[in-house]
C-alpha cells in the first residue's frame, strides 16, 4: 500500500473515495481528479457492514493526511442487497400490479420463487387487465376501476408496488398511468418500481426484477444513510454515488429507486479497477482472492456480460450480470499430500481468512498456496518459515495450480490468440511470469485494491433495449435511433454529455416475426 | 435404451423433460421454460397428468396436436392466458362433432413440448407420449403426418383475447402460410391445434415415445451430475448418440432472413481434440456439422450443443464466444430419411449444398467413436 506524500499536492486537489464491501474484506480507495491512486486500506467487513465502512474511511483520511473538505465524490459498492436476499433479511413488502389480463394468466406472479421468499416479499400480486403487443399495439386497455380496487387491499399492508406490464419496454403507457393511481390510493410517498426501468424483454424475470428491487429499499435507504452519516462524521461533504453491477456509477438518490442494480457490482469493480490501473482496455481480468480466482473479461473498457439468465437468491431475473468464471484457487487454498498414493491435491477448500494462523510459513499446520508461492520465491514475507517446506511437492501443487487457472483462462478466451492479463487481487502473487495462452502478465500497482479503485472511477450510464422493424427503417437508423436514446439516459443519470460514450452496442435478430424485427440492446456511459 | 414408459406427468417429470426436450430441440424451438411453468402451475392445481402409450389408443380416438406457434420471444413476455390453451380444442371439437381423447406435442424438441400438458390438466385428459417431429424443425409442414398425406385440417388457433380461427388448409405448406400471417395479427404469439388424427394414425405415423426420451435425456444429465459422472458420456451411452466432437466457440454470426435467424458458428478442437475445426451451420435449429468440408451430421438427423461441464444444451441464440461445447448427434427417425422426409426437411430445403447421409454412416466413414 503506497502513501504519497500529500504535501506536494495543491490545496486546490479535489479527491474521490471509492469503497468496495465484498464478504470478507471491506476495500477503500482515495484517488485525485486525475484518478491517480493516492492511498488504498483494507479492513474486515464486520458484521454491521457500516462499522466496516466507517474504518475504512477513517484510516484513508488519516492515513494519507488528505483534508476531508477535499473530498468531493464517495462511491460505494456493497453486497448489502445479494445478502439481503440470500438470506430473506430486511426485505420490505411489495405489492405487484402485473398488466397482463387476458394473456399471462397460465403462469402467475411469484410462480417460481421459494415458500420462504415468497413470505418474505408478500403476497399481494395481481394480475390487471392491459399490456402492449410487440410493436406497441394495445392488447386491451386499462381499468381503472379493477387497478383502483387492487390498491386499495395493498393499503397498510406494503412497503412498497412493483408494476409490470406486458411489453412495458416497448410502450411505457401504462405502467406510467398506474404509478399515478397508486399514488393517489396509496400516497404520493409510497415507493413504486417501474419493471421497464430496470429490465428487458421477458416477462417472468422483469416481473421478479421489479419485485425484488421493491423489497430492497429499506435496505439501499440504510446503506445510504449510513454511508452518507460516515461521510459526514468525518467532514465529508461529497456527491455520493452508488455502483452498478455493470460498472458504472448512480446518484444516491437514483440509487435509493433501483436498488436491485448494485446487485454483484463486486467482480465489475475489481475488472474497472484493473482496466484502470493497467491502461489495458481489452484484456482478461484475474482477481485472485483467498478462495477462488475470478475471470472477468475486460472488453472496450467494460466487463463482458453473461447471456445466461442469472437467478439471484434462486429467483431467475434478466440482469446483464458481467460473464465471471470462478475457481477454487486463492491464497489460502489447501493444498494436500497423499504419500501413500504418491498424490498432490490442490484444494478447493480454503482456510480463507485464517491463513496467517494456519499456514505453514506463518507457523501453522496447513499447507496453503500462499505458503507454494513464497517457498518457490514467488513473493518474499519476512520471517516465512519456508525451511521445512518439500520444494518437490510445492513443485507439483504449482504446476497443477498453474494448469487450472491456464484452462480457465483459455475458456473465458474469444478466439484462440494470445491475450493480456491483468492480475489483481491480495492472491495473485501465486502466479508465475509465464502462462500458456497469455501474451502478457500486467501486475498493476494497488492490485489488491483493484475493485475499490473500480469503485471510485466514476462513470455513469444509459441503456435502452428495443424491438426494431427494419421493414419500416434501415439498420443504421434503429441503431441510431436506439443510440440517441441510450445517450439521454446516461445525461438522465448524471454524465456529462460532452463525455458520453457508446461502450455497448449489440443487435439480436428475433426469429418468427415478420419486418425482420431485430432486438437492440446499446449502452452509453460518461464521465461524472 | 431402456423399456420405461411414462405413464404420469408430475413435477419431478417436468422438469427432466423439459432439459431433454432442450437436447432434443437442437438449438432451437425456444427455451422450454415457459411450458415448463405453464405444466408445473396446472399440475400443482389439478394433480398429476396421465401419459398414455401410442399402443394404448383405440384406433377411432381423437387425437390433437396442440402447440404454441409464434415467436419465442413475444412467447416470454406475452405469457399465453388459460383459456387460450384449450378454446383450440373446443374449437375442434365443435368442427368435428366429437371429443378428443388424448393431447399430444406436435414437436418434443423445444418449447413446444410441454405446452400440451395444461390443457390435458384443465380438461382432465391424458396425454399421449408420441409427437410428429422427433425433434424441433421451424415449419408447420415438418412434421410425419405431412410426409404420410395425413389431412391437417381443420386447424384452429387462438390468441389471449378470446379470438379463435377455423381453417381448412389443403395442405401443410399452406397452413404454415396461413396460420403464420394470422399470429402476426394475433401479436405474434398464438396457440394452434392442427393434424387433429385418429389412435390408427398415430399408430402408424407419429413417432411413439419421445416424451419418454426426453424424460430420460433429463434424467441422465440432472443425475450423472449428482453422481459425478460425465452426463454427456452417459447420456450417449444409453441413447445411442454420437459425440461429434469437442472444442471452443471462436466465431459465431448470424443473421435475420424472412423472419429466421440464420449463420455459422466455428469450433475448434480442445484437448485431445485440439487442431481440429468444426463449422455448425444454424436456421433457428442447428442443421449440419462440417469438417474439413466434409460433413459430420447432417439434418434430418440431430445436432445438439452441450455445455461441456454442466452437461446442458446450449441454443442458437444463447451460443456465444468461448463456450466450451460438446457437439453430439443422434440418427433422426426413419421416417425423415425417405425421399419426401428429405425434400420437406433435408439439407437442399435449408439451402445447403451437402447430400444427406446418415449419420451411423458418416461416423463410420470416419472410423468414429460410440
Amino acid at each position: 500500500m503506497s502513501l504519497t506524500n500529500t504535501k506536494m499536492m495543491s490545496s486546490e486537489e479535489i479527491y474521490r473515495i471509492g469503497i468496495d464491501v465484498g464478504g470478507t474484506n471491506t476495500d477503500a480507495a482515495l484517488l485525485d481528479s486525475k484518478l491517480h491512486t493516492i492511498h488504498t486500506v483494507k479492513v474486515h467487513t464486520t458484521r454491521d457492514v457500516n462499522e466496516g465502512i466507517v474504518e475504512s474511511i477513517r484510516r484513508l483520511i488519516e492515513e494519507s493526511g488528505v483534508n476531508p473538505a477535499q473530498v468531493r465524490y464517495a462511491m460505494l459498492g456493497t453486497t448489502h442487497c445479494t445478502n439481503a436476499i440470500v438470506e430473506r433479511k430486511h426485505l420490505g413488502k411489495v405489492g405487484l400490479i402485473r398488466i397482463g389480463a387476458p394473456a399471462t394468466t397460465s403462469v402467475p406472479p411469484l410462480a417460481d420463487w421459494d415458500e420462504t421468499l415468497k413470505a418474505a416479499v408478500g403476497q399481494h400480486a395481481y394480475i390487471v387487465h392491459g399490456g402492449y403487443e410487440y410493436d406497441g399495439r394495445t392488447i386491451v386497455a386499462l381499468n381503472e376501476a379493477e387497478i383502483i380496487g387492487c390498491l386499495e387491499v395493498m393499503k397498510g399492508e406494503v412497503s412498497a408496488v412493483a408494476i409490470c406490464g406486458v411489453f412495458s419496454p416497448v410502450n411505457t403507457s401504462q405502467e406510467k398511468r398506474i404509478e399515478e393511481l397508486a399514488k393517489q390510493v396509496l400516497g404520493e410517498d409510497m415507493p413504486i418500481t417501474l419493471s421497464h426501468e430496470i429490465g428487458s424483454i421477458g416477462l417472468l424475470e422483469r416481473e421478479n426484477a421489479a419485485l425484488l428491487n421493491g423489497a430492497l429499499l429499506n435496505v439501499i435507504a440504510g446503506v445510504v444513510k449510513g454511508f452518507e452519516e460516515a461521510l459526514h462524521g468525518f467532514g465529508i461533504d461529497a456527491g455520493v454515488y452508488i455502483c452498478q453491477n455493470d460498472g458504472t456509477l448512480m446518484r444516491s438518490e437514483y440509487a435509493l429507486r433501483y436498488p436491485i442494480l448494485t446487485i454483484a457490482c463486486g467482480p465489475t469493480n475489481s475488472i474497472r479497477g484493473a482496466a484502470h490501473l493497467s491502461g489495458l482496455n481489452n484484456a482478461l481480468v484475474v482477481d485472485i482472492g483467498g478462495t477462488t480466482t475470478d475471470i472477468g473479461v475486460l472488453s472496450q473498457g467494460f466487463p463482458r456480460q453473461s447471456s445466461a439468465a442469472v437467478e439471484i437468491g434462486g429467483v431467475r431475473t434478466n440482469f446483464r450480470m458481467p460473464d465471471i468464471l470462478s475457481i477454487g484457487i486463492g491464497g489460502g487454498t489447501i493444498v494436500r499430500v497423499d504419500a501413500a498414493e504418491d498424490r498432490v491435491t490442490v484444494g478447493p477448500d480454503s482456510v480463507g481468512y485464517e491463513l496467517l494462523k494456519r499456514g505453514r510459513i506463518f507457523g501453522g499446520d496447513t499447507l496453503t498456496a500462499t505458503d507454494v508461492a513464497v517457498k518457490l520465491g514467488r513473493y518474499t514475507w519476512e520471517g516465512a518459515k519456508t525451511e521445512e517446506l518439500d520444494e518437490a511437492i510445492c513443485q507439483r501443487a504449482d504446476a497443477i495450480m498453474t494448469q487450472d487457472i491456464e484452462d480457465a483462462i483459455d475458456r473465458m478466451k474469444t478466439s484462440a490468440e494470445p491475450v493480456d492479463v491483468i492480475l489483481v487481487g491480495g492472491g495473485s502473487i501465486l502466479v508465475r511470469d509465464k502462462l500458456e495462452g497469455v501474451a502478457q502478465i500486467v501486475r498493476p500497482a494497488h492490485y489488491d485494491a483493484a475493485n475499490a479503485i473500480g469503485a471510485a472511477l466514476g462513470e455513469v450510464s444509459g441503456e435502452t433495449e428495443r424491438i426494431y422493424s427494419l421493414d419500416e427503417m434501415t439498420y443504421d437508423q434503429a441503431m441510431e435511433d436506439a443510440k440517441r436514446n441510450a445517450i439521454e439516459q446516461a445525461v438522465l443519470a448524471g454524465a456529462v454529455r460532452e463525455t458520453v460514450q457508446i461502450v455497448l452496442s449489440e443487435d439480436i435478430p428475433i426469429a418468427y416475426l415478420p419486418g425482420n424485427a431485430l432486438l437492440v440492446k446499446v449502452k452509453a456511459a460518461g464521465r461524472l | 435404451m431402456t423399456n420405461f414408459k411414462l405413464t404420469e406427468l408430475n413435477e419431478q417429470a417436468v422438469q427432466y423433460i423439459a432439459v431433454g426436450a432442450a437436447v432434443l430441440g437442437t438449438g432451437g424451438g425456444g427455451d422450454p421454460h415457459i411450458g415448463k411453468l405453464m405444466a408445473l402451475q396446472a399440475i400443482r392445481k389439478y394433480g398429476p397428468v396421465r401419459v398414455v402409450s401410442p399402443e394404448e389408443l383405440e384406433d377411432d380416438a381423437l387425437v390433437v396436436p396442440l402447440s404454441m406457434i409464434g415467436a419465442p420471444t413475444v412467447m416470454n413476455e406475452k405469457i399465453p392466458s388459460v383459456e387460450q390453451m384449450t378454446k383450440p380444442l373446443e374449437l375442434i371439437e365443435k368442427e368435428l362433432g366429437r371429443k378428443v381423447s388424448a393431447i399430444m406435442p406436435i414437436e418434443v424438441g423445444g418449447g413446444n413440448s410441454l405446452v400440451p400438458v395444461i390443457a390435458a390438466a384443465e380438461r382432465g385428459i391424458p396425454l399421449l407420449d408420441a409427437d410428429a417431429m422427433g425433434r424441433a424443425f421451424p415449419e408447420s409442414q415438418m412434421v410425419t403426418f405431412y410426409l404420410d398425406g395425413i389431412d391437417c385440417s381443420p386447424i384452429t388457433m387462438a390468441d389471449e383475447r378470446g379470438n379463435g380461427v377455423l381453417m381448412h388448409a389443403i395442405d401443410g405448406v399452406w397452413e404454415e402460410r396461413m396460420a403464420r400471417a394470422i399470429t402476426i395479427q394475433m401479436g405474434g404469439s398464438a396457440s394452434i391445434c392442427d393434424y387433429p388424427v385418429t389412435g390408427a394414425q398415430v399408430k402408424a405415423s407419429a413417432i411413439p415415445h419421445t416424451l419418454t426420451l426426453a424424460y430420460e435425456i433429463g434424467k441422465i444429465l440432472y443425475e450423472s451430475k449428482d453422481q459425478k459422472q460425465n452426463p454427456i458420456e452417459e447420456m450417449l451411452k444409453h441413447l445411442n448418440g454420437y459425440a461429434l466432437f469437442h472444442g471452443k466457440a471462436v466465431d459465431i454470426r448470424r443473421r435475420t432472413e424472412g423472419g429466421f435467424t440464420r449463420g455459422e458458428a466455428v469450433f475448434e478442437g480442445t484437448d485431445e481434440q485440439k487442431g481440429r475445426t468444426m463449422r455448425l451451420f444454424f436456421q433457428n435449429e442447428f442443421l449440419l456439422a462440417t469438417e474439413d468440408g466434409e460433413s459430420l451430421a447432417v439434418t434430418p438427423d440431430l445436432i445438439s450443443l452441450l455445455d461441456q461441464d454442466t452437461g446442458m444444451p446450449i441454443t442458437t441464440e444463447n451460443l456465444k464466444y468461448g463456450a466450451r461445447v460438446t457437439a453430439v448427434g443422434f440418427p433422426c427417425d426413419p421416417k425423415w430419411r425417405t425421399p419426401k422426409g428429405l425434400e420437406t426437411v433435408g439439407p437442399q430445403y435449408f439451402g445447403y449444398d451437402a447430400p444427406y447421409v446418415p449419420i451411423e454412416q458418416l461416423t463410420a466413414e470416419k472410423g468414429g467413436a460410440q
